[in-house]
């Protein structure tokens, strides 16, 4: 018996979550949306974002107790002292390594869009007929020209800041001015641009941080602190940006502490007529009822979820008729590239923290580059003049260390590789058989590596940075390879494909479960291949894309 | 994510430093009043850490570390964020600078002048870096936990460095003139 009815149901509130709940609410129905974790209100939430450094009791370094408390987010930079109730608590949420994997999930409302490193790129057609191409895994539903528009009508409103630089491998936006670069990264452009036949681009990234206002929102104030929450709404989070358009409507309940436990599917109708969920709070459980159901619970959670439901007829749940639900699990590879140091630069230096840097857009195996491996990666990097927590080993005690340290240092420069991984069946999430979290809930199993082409991926990934650095005049040009593990990249994506057989994948080309129409999967789950740049734009196009789809469906009887 | 991703590693890196060896070195000779014996640090010990990080970041036209409570700062760094092995090695170093400066200098550190005490510890810098001997050692723990805590009090960032909270707009190319102050973030 459900305790609510509504015409919508959305499973998460992150970036693809927000979206749906916006786009359905603005279409006029009235919309659930579920969040596993508390509530995060907009700006009142925010409660370290506007503390000065002597404010922060540590300074920003980790304590043995939040070193032995988070086992797995001390294996990157995300485990700080500032934001650590927004990163999921591997205690109450475990997760199984069959093989070694990092998984950081964001368990509130706005999910990681309040953490996410904002940066913004399109996909274009070189990615969606890749695997077509290369006869890899399968090949994608739909092409650049469908969801060119939808990534316009996002990218309009999440407000992204950047530069049109007309690659066919890049396609261009709908950008509000682009953030400058600085002397030192301009000079590297104009050098890696001539040393390379204008066949390598150091642009500036693209990134969902305003340069401009957008109603309600104040542009980017420059203070680099975004994963703190921002108080100006200077870039865009569900908090932000989305959740306050689908609340405008009137439309939408927003129910956080609402772990949802399985999908209740109907044989019948061959749908899905609500969701079951246990309150994280109380755990008592509770039903609604919906005529469509988007899952945006974040990749992996969204396909656990399937794998929970209607295991009466499908064993390995909803979705899983193709024997794919689960499989081709993928990520970005990176932590690797190089630095080096600028010099000639020492009368030169910036104002302001611009939360962004530069991005160097895929040169490999395009435009006639061949290599030995098939795909490609990006870089993000930047230069800045180092501080005052710079090691000066020759300077004495007294005042020549504390007069040196009160000026800025030397410029470095840096840049980190993002590698495409491609779409391997064997690489697989499974519900645990053994294993329950905190909620009685069996937690997922992960089993997947990165193969031989990631692997020679990964040499040119450093080598290419060095040679770049070098090319534009750096010194004391070093590489650096600081190992990967899978879903380090925190862009997990992929178990839950879109595709155009329901043999051969689990959702069409407009995100609906194959199995269940009235329900769809708009998050990195649907991913049928990686591609090499940041994904979340993408979420975003293809969420609002199938809830106008959904929408249409649902006025013409068809849902 | 790039530029944080980097930026973090990097200061956990320099944070992990290599100066952070160390061992249980057994110190002889002391009288055990006055030598530190565990995290629960007296009133003396903190004065004693005090004079220490003002030897390394003295008062100039600016307040120096003493005056940003720099002891209470380095007792809290050390019991939250170092683990057992480098907790030792900080006390034992502790206890090997006040045996050492006073049989190396014929009086107590804390009866010395800053200058003295600087130069000092700029000797057993030298000496650190050279020697497989565990004491010294701690010099690069206390330079480290020193440096942190002066730049990022009140009196570092707003006085000796430029704290700017919300810059408002990026500026990519401005001049720089020596001994215009660095950014404190």
């Amino acid at each position: 018996m459900a305790d609510q009815t509504y015409e919508a149901i959305v499973v998460g509130s992150g970036i693809s979550g927000g979206w749906a709940a916006k786009e359905l609410t603005e279409k006029g129905l009235k919309v659930l949306l579920l969040e596993r974790g508390p509530n995060v209100e907009h700006i009142k939430d925010y409660k370290t974002a506007t503390l000065a450094p002597w404010e922060i009791p540590h300074r920003g370094r980790r304590t043995l107790q939040m070193m032995e408390n988070h086992p797995n987010l001390r294996r990157d930079y995300v485990l700080n002292e500032l934001n650590l109730d927004w990163w999921a608590h591997e205690s109450d949420s475990p997760y199984v390594e069959k093989k070694p994997f990092t998984w950081f999930r964001g368990y509130q409302v706005g999910g990681r869009s309040l953490l996410w490193g904002r940066q913004s790129y399109r996909i274009g057609d070189i990615d969606f007929e890749a695997n077509l191409k290369q006869g890899i895994a399968i090949d994608w539903p739909i092409r650049y020209k469908e969801l060119d528009p939808w990534y316009s009508y996002v990218e309009k409103f999440a407000g992204i800041s950047g530069n049109k630089d007309g690659l066919p491998q890049l396609p261009d936006g709908e950008f509000q001015p682009p953030m400058p670069l600085n002397c030192v990264e301009k000079d590297v452009a104009e050098r890696v641009k001539k040393a390379f036949d204008g066949k390598r681009l150091v642009t500036i990234g693209r990134v969902a941080n305003l340069t401009q206002p957008l109603e309600g929102r104040t542009q980017c104030q420059f203070r680099n602190k975004c994963s703190l929450g921002c108080p100006f709404g200077g870039y865009f989070s569900t908090q932000a940006s989305t959740l306050p358009a689908a609340e405008k409507t009137g439309n939408l309940t927003l129910r956080p502490w609402s772990i949802v436990t399985r999908l209740i599917y109907d044989k019948d109708t061959k749908k899905a007529t609500g969701v079951e969920i246990v309150d994280g709070e109380d755990n008592k459980t509770y039903e609604y009822n919906a005529k469509i159901i988007f899952l945006c619970a974040s990749a992996l959670n969204s396909t656990a979820i399937l794998m929970r439901s209607a295991t009466d007829i499908w064993p390995d749940g909803l979705g899983s008729s193709s024997g794919e639900l689960g499989h081709n699990v993928m990520d970005h590879h990176f932590r690797l590239g190089a630095n080096g140091i600028a010099e000639g630069y020492e009368d030169k230096y910036y104002f302001g923290r611009r939360p962004n840097g530069i991005y160097i857009p895929r040169f490999r195996n395009v435009n006639g580059d061949k290599r030995d491996y098939i795909r490609g990666f990006g870089y993000q990097g930047n230069a800045s003049r180092s501080g005052w927590s710079r090691n000066i080993a020759e300077l004495s005690f007294g005042a020549p260390l504390k007069e040196a340290l009160s000026e800025p240092g030397p410029w470095t420069m840096g840049m980190t590789a993002f590698g495409e991984i491609l779409p391997y069946h064997e690489n697989h999430i499974k519900l645990s058989k053994d294993l329950k979290d905190k909620w009685g809930i069996p937690v997922l199993e992960m089993d997947a590596e990165i193969k031989e082409n990631e692997k020679k991926m990964r040499v040119d990934m450093m080598n290419d940075a060095a040679e770049m650095l070098e090319a534009a005049g750096l010194k004391n040009v070093k590489t650096f390879d600081s190992g990967y593990t899978f879903g380090q990249g925190i862009h997990e994506m992929g178990t839950a494909r879109m595709g155009r057989d329901p043999k051969t994948s689990v959702l069409n080309g407009n995100n609906q479960v194959w199995d269940a129409k009235n329900v769809f999967v708009t998050d990195g789950a649907c991913m049928t291949s990686a591609a090499a740049q940041n994904p979340s734009l993408t979420y975003m196009a293809l969420t609002a894309r199938a809830a106008d789809f959904a929408v249409n469906e649902l006025k013409k009887g068809n849902l | 994510m790039a530029m944080n991703r980097r930026d973090a590693i990097k200061s956990f890196a320099l944070m992990m430093g290599g100066t952070m060896v160390g061992a249980n070195a057994i110190l002889t000779g002391c009288a055990p009043d006055d030598q530190i014996v565990g995290l629960e640090f007296s009133q003396k010990d903190i004065a004693f850490l005090d004079e220490i990080g003002e030897a390394i970041i003295p008062t100039t036209d600016t307040p120096g570390a003493k005056e940003t409570k720099i002891g209470e700062f380095m007792q809290m760094m050390v019991k939250d964020t170092y683990n057992a092995e480098q907790q030792q090695t900080f006390i034992d170093g502790l206890n090997y600078i006040k045996k050492d400066f006073k049989s190396s200098k014929g009086k107590n550190f804390m009866d010395a002048g800053v200058e003295e005490r600087t130069a000092y510890l700029n000797e057993l810098k030298t000496i650190a870096a050279k020697t497989e001997e565990k004491g010294p050692a701690v010099v690069g723990m206390l330079q480290d936990l020193t440096v942190l805590g002066y730049f990022t009090s009140e009196i570092g960032a707003t006085q000796q460095l430029k704290f700017i909270e919300a810059p408002g707009r990026y500026d990519g190319c401005i001049e720089y003139k020596p001994g215009d102050k660095a950014y404190a973030i």
